[in-house]
């Protein structure tokens, strides 16, 4: 049985990671739930093997008896990312309205540089930072 | 006395409720806010006070035996970054207060008070599954902070602190559950006992696993970029409590972690090649930039670098030097960003083509960043030379002299970066001034607020470069107990 819930965290990971590494905000963000189910179920079985539970008067000592601290951090923890995830929900929802767009956008900066590459050929263009300098606002440079 | 431990933690947070409460009225936030941090601060003065007569407190809550219960504990590092986190805390807050353009709305001081707790708890705590916990509570505060007010760019560029950040997280999760799998508690003095019985390469992969976990929380090469790609965006008070004491606390726990838990006899070649990577390439990427904000953002991580030095050399002197070096670090970047928010409060931008001149207008903002800028370069007699001549003494004791003389030639690119500020900021003229600095109207001038609380936390930086002596043999006494941690241990187990 262990062997099973192991494989399934490394499947979670796995996927995780894979999903974290999508252009598509909405897949970062299942990815970003995998892998924290992942971290938790992980967490949960590092307790060892089941057993009775911990309750005082409910076992004898030769009983085996499950480990109470690893749930107690677990709970902690599902409580933690389930947050995260909404909060993160909610920006990506926020993003969509101001943008339409499910992407994760380029970086103004990069494509500053891309653009300044691309312009140095042409004689007499001005330098691109001085026509839209990243800081002045970059909002104006993200695609309509 | 020890009860007082709590204090920095539950007062801010009792205080952000308050703040919930009086929502309606603005002022009275404001009045809440300052209050808790105040009370916070002088708690926190007592408890170093304490520590340094009696050495290493601990206090369990609920009063459970230790291990069983969770720890809060302070050593002489702990007590050191709290009072300087909770005055810099202190003065921002006093900052953002006197902004003219008071567009603070009302989350901002329920988040603000909350963040200010759990920076507090990260220092005091002495669990490992705790940290975890304070690291989100602060984290979850400071993602509302970076998206407050939710601008397009806010958005776009929080998104991605947001994400980097939760990667982060699961980390540190996954390295909690493989700790507590090995040896079967979080409690940080018992790990640090259990330590000796694991095997040794299982404890390399752990101790690397925290390193990439606090690594990534504290901007290291290479997993640096998220930072000045998102801080720049966020409002100027906001920014400038990030700058100052977010990745100092990923630093804080690295340090705490490895001295604790990892020791190394001599030198680790991975930390300090990590350490120049960060220093150069943060420093490379901020003298490419045009922006005021972003420059500074770049030098966070190049700063982070020396931090990651000191720890890396491993001898009492590298340890102490990079205490030395956060306690100095906290307020100097802080008040650099406070200068950068009086710049854009002032003349609307902090573009370097769209500010110059300020020099003659506004005389005590360049002054302001005269100060903290040369200090920040390491000139002598400021705070930052103090700082880079202990590590570089440090380093040429450890005899690893390709570090130290990276270190300098970041040092003085650092210089050069901030020579390039000051050029585009406080002299010259704008090539596309913005509305303010072309009309040259009295409206250059900052609220008195905003200044006078600059102007203490550069007199902070100041102060510690005046009282360097005292503070560096408190940093040399703190690096001591973090490479001997029996005190840290017998307080925490109760011996």
């Amino acid at each position: 049985m262990t062997v099973f819930t192991a494989a399934l965290v490394a499947v979670l990971y796995g996927t995780g990671v894979y999903m974290i590494l999508q252009r598509t905000l909405t897949r970062v963000i299942l990815g970003l739930a995998l892998l924290s189910h992942g971290a938790n179920l992980l967490l949960l079985i590092v307790g060892g093997r089941a057993g009775l539970a911990p309750l005082i008067g409910s076992f004898t000592g030769d009983d085996t008896v499950s480990d109470p601290v690893p749930p107690a951090l677990v709970l902690t923890a599902i409580v933690i990312s389930f947050g995260m995830t909404v909060f993160l929900l909610a920006l990506a929802y926020r993003s969509w309205q101001l943008t339409r767009d499910d992407t994760v956008e380029d970086d103004p900066e990069d494509r500053r540089i891309a653009r300044l590459g691309r312009s140095r050929p042409r004689a007499g263009a001005r330098p691109a930072h001085v026509v839209d300098g990243p800081s002045a606002d970059p909002e104006r440079e993200a695609p309509r | 006395m020890r009860v007082l431990l709590p204090f920095p933690v539950v007062v801010p947070i009792l205080f952000a409720a308050l703040t919930v409460v009086f929502h309606r009225s603005r002022a009275a936030q404001r009045g809440i806010a300052i209050a808790g941090v105040s009370a916070a601060l002088g708690a926190a003065i007592a408890i170093l006070v304490l520590v340094e007569r009696d050495g290493p407190q601990s206090v369990t809550l609920g009063g459970w035996p230790a291990v069983v219960g969770i720890a809060l504990v302070a050593d002489l590092f702990s007590a050191l970054l709290l009072v300087v986190s909770l005055i810099t805390v202190l003065a921002v807050l006093v900052f953002a207060v006197g902004q003219r353009h008071s567009d603070d709305l009302v989350a901002f001081h329920p988040t603000y008070l909350a963040l200010t707790a759990a920076v507090s708890l990260s220092f005091l705590t002495g669990d490992l599954f705790n940290l975890f916990v304070s690291f989100e509570v602060m984290l979850a505060a400071s993602y509302v902070l970076i998206t407050l007010g939710g601008r397009r760019a806010q958005i776009r560029h929080g998104m991605t602190y947001v994400i980097i950040n939760m990667i982060a997280s699961a980390l540190f999760l996954t390295a909690i559950a493989f700790i507590y799998a090995a040896m079967g508690t979080v409690n940080l003095a018992d790990l640090s006992e259990k330590m000796g019985g694991v095997p040794e390469h299982l404890v390399t992969a752990l101790s690397l696993l925290f390193l990439v976990v606090f690594g990534t929380k504290a901007a290291v090469f290479p997993v640096f970029s998220w930072l000045p790609d998102s801080y720049p965006t966020a409002r100027a008070p906001v920014v400038a409590v990030f700058a100052g004491l977010l990745t100092k606390v990923g630093v804080y726990a690295m340090v705490r972690t490895q001295t604790l838990l990892f020791p190394h006899d001599g030198p680790w070649t991975v930390l300090l090649v990590l350490a120049g990577l960060t220093m150069i390439v943060g420093v490379l990427g901020a003298i490419a930039q045009n922006d005021m904000k972003r420059i500074l953002s770049f030098h966070i991580v190049s700063q982070i670098g020396y931090m990651v030095l000191g720890l890396g050399l491993f001898t009492v002197s590298g340890v102490a030097g990079a205490v030395f070096f956060i306690v100095h670090q906290i307020p100097v970047k802080t008040s650099l960003f406070l200068v950068s928010g009086l710049v854009e409060e002032s003349a609307g931008s902090t573009a370097l083509d769209r500010v110059g001149g300020l020099l003659r207008r506004t005389p005590l903002t360049a002054a302001l960043f005269g100060l903290a800028a040369l200090s920040l370069a390491g000139i002598p007699p400021f705070s930052g030379f103090v700082g880079k001549l202990s590590l570089v003494e440090a380093g040429f004791g450890a005899q690893e002299y390709a570090i130290v003389a990276v270190s300098l030639v970041g040092s003085l690119l650092t210089l050069f970066s901030m020579a390039k500020i000051w050029n585009g900021v406080f002299w010259g003229v704008a090539e596309r001034p913005t509305r303010a600095v072309s009309d040259g109207a009295a409206r250059l001038r900052a609220p008195i607020l905003m200044t006078g609380s600059t102007i203490v936390l550069v007199g902070v930086t100041v102060a510690i470069a005046v009282f360097a002596g005292p503070i560096y043999d408190l940093c040399h006494r703190a690096a001591d107990s973090l490479l001997h941690p029996a005190a840290y241990v017998d307080a925490v187990l109760g011996r």
